[in-house]
């Protein structure tokens, strides 16, 4: 069997999976007449009952726009909006408030770097180095800047096992690299990348480095201050929040000298037909009524989520992967793809008899959610030869019963398709 | 729903041993088609004389309901003409996407009635249709890909 090492020591309290599993209201529906597994966290994970009563309290109480009126109802929508910005500064532990900005969520957050940062500081001939694990989002907004600059985007290969070595990521790195931007976590593969070691080398060499840490919040430990990184990204509806709001942490050195992405309302100090003096961080960097109740959302799923040990959830979900890894492979004629020592609960796979599609139909008849498709990670998929896999993906409130549904449902493929 | 319905054993066979999975030579259109929901690939060749296809081929990859669709779709146009082959893909059409009138035609649409089920699939309408979005792109033969999009 593939080695699976636990990303983190198992604490003294182990995760109360059945509590977790009652706060999750989704989780307790039938689909196609059977009780729902939800397999599909990496996509998006279903969200804990509090946050959808915080969402719902924005609109039924607190219904105002923000840093506007000076009425009670803004009074409160700005206190709970800021309060959910302190939650995320303490979750991600940045040193200051004013180094989180609001986005719409990852993707949002790599393009206001790109645009903002990567324009004014960009030349022709710098290099952007990205790996070949990366979603679609950590390459098109940089693609996008090397037509506008001139710059050059620069990939450092994966194994077949689907790690970014050290070495093939020294490799690439040269006196031109001015952005290093790579995914925290693999979304199709589960890849946990060395990011630690990867800052350090980068930061030797004088360049920046983004992480994408859509698929990292729910699963390792992020602690941006210790990891060095310049700028942070991730979004909010995969740690258990709402669609539609993520953040961006960056060195608040670096948001400084970084001009506004958007124009707009709240983003400026004062305006005239002359001049613009922006506002300062991180304002100067939300333009526009935001996501209020996003952001509020936000907070709560931070809240819900700090409440419980998080090493008991990485213990619970490492747990989780190793017996998955060991049902799946048991499997005749199934391939794991995406074998890293080290890896989050991301199970990709390609059965030799049918297709990821029909795979992903016939499972779904059985109550089982799973993704399947390239999971905008195009180059991820060239690189194993195949247009697609089938993706299973964990939660914190998920079982060996899910997995066992999961294998059950596997076993209707097989009947199906031989 | 019944998976059986989808998965019927005509599409099972068809989708894994494709018929006419090959280039026929000669042929004077060609139709790609590609799906960027789920990466299913086709090209599709056929020779048109006058109005009539007389022979059809294609090469693919993607799911049993993309694979088998193509397969069953050259076996219905070989020997037909664009006129018919047009109706064929109108009454397919309503057939899968469960149209008004969908089930007045499945004597007409014979074996290709068989993909009736897709219609409960909403999600793998697309896998059934993208080859004959890829005929219809190789008889415009307006070059570029069809997709399903």
């Amino acid at each position: 069997m593939t080695e699976v090492s636990p990303i983190t020591v198992a604490s003294s309290t182990a995760l109360d999976v059945q509590r977790v599993r009652e706060d999750f209201t989704a989780l307790h529906q039938q689909v196609h007449g059977r009780p729902l597994v939800y397999l599909d966290s990496a996509a998006t994970s279903l969200k804990p009952q509090s946050v959808i009563d915080a969402v719902a309290e924005v609109y039924a109480r607190d219904c105002a726009n923000i840093h506007r009126a000076v009425h009670l109802l803004s009074q409160r929508a700005t206190d709970r909006y800021e309060q959910s910005r302190e939650k995320v500064r303490a979750f991600l532990n940045a040193a200051k408030k004013t180094e989180i900005v609001f986005t719409r969520g990852t993707t949002e957050s790599i393009n206001l770097v790109a645009q903002s940062w990567g324009r004014t500081y960009l030349r022709e001939g710098d290099e952007i180095l990205v790996s070949e694990l990366e979603h679609h989002s950590n390459i098109v907004p940089w693609q996008i800047l090397c037509q506008q600059t001139g710059a050059k985007l620069v990939v450092v290969p994966m194994t077949d096992r689907g790690e970014v070595l050290r070495e093939a990521f020294e490799q690439q790195l040269s006196e031109r690299t001015r952005m290093v931007a790579l995914a925290h976590v693999s979304n199709a593969l589960g890849t946990v990348l060395p990011v630690a070691e990867m800052i350090e080398l980068a930061h030797d060499r004088g360049a920046l480095v983004l992480l994408d840490g859509a698929q990292a919040v729910s699963h390792v430990d992020v602690d941006v201050q210790a990891l060095n990184g310049d700028f942070y990204v991730f979004s909010g509806h995969k740690l258990y929040g709402p669609t539609g709001i993520g953040a961006l942490y960056a060195k608040e050195r670096l948001l400084e000298g970084m001009p506004p992405y958007h124009g707009g309302g709240d983003m400026i100090r004062s305006v005239t037909f002359e001049e613009t003096i922006y506002n300062d961080l991180p304002y100067k960097f939300e333009a526009g009524t935001p996501h209020i109740a996003g952001a509020i959302g936000l907070g709560a799923a931070i809240d819900y989520f700090v409440s419980f040990d998080r090493h008991a959830i990485h213990a619970h979900e490492s747990s989780l992967l190793g017996y998955a890894t060991e049902a799946l492979e048991s499997i005749p004629g199934l391939r794991l793809i995406g074998t890293a020592p080290s890896k989050v609960a991301v199970l990709s796979f390609l059965m030799d008899t049918a297709h990821p599609h029909d795979i992903g139909t016939i499972v779904d008849s059985e109550g089982v959610a799973i993704r399947t498709g390239h999971h905008c990670a195009q180059p991820v998929m060239e690189h194993f030869g195949v247009a697609a896999t089938a993706r299973a993906s964990l939660g914190m409130y998920n079982t060996t019963d899910d997995i066992d549904a999961l294998v059950a449902a596997l076993g209707k493929v097989r009947e199906l398709f031989g | 729903m019944e998976l059986r319905e989808l998965y019927q054993e005509v599409i099972l066979d068809h989708g894994k041993n494709p018929r006419n999975h090959r280039f026929p030579e000669p042929h004077n259109r060609e139709g790609r088609g590609y799906n960027p929901l789920c990466g299913d690939k086709v090209t599709l060749r056929l020779q048109l004389d006058g109005d009539t296809i007389t022979d059809v081929g294609f090469i693919g990859q993607g799911c049993a309901i993309s694979q088998a669709s193509c397969s069953t779709m050259t076996e219905a146009i070989k020997g037909k003409t664009l006129p018919e082959v047009e109706e064929l893909f109108s009454m397919f059409h309503t057939m899968v996407t469960g149209d008004d009138g969908a089930d007045d035609l499945l004597d007409a649409l014979g074996k290709l009635a068989v993909f009736a089920g897709v219609r409960e699939f909403p999600m793998r309408v697309k896998c059934a249709t993208l080859g004959w979005h890829t005929l219809k792109q190789a008889l415009r033969n307006e070059g570029g890909e069809a997709t399903t999009e």
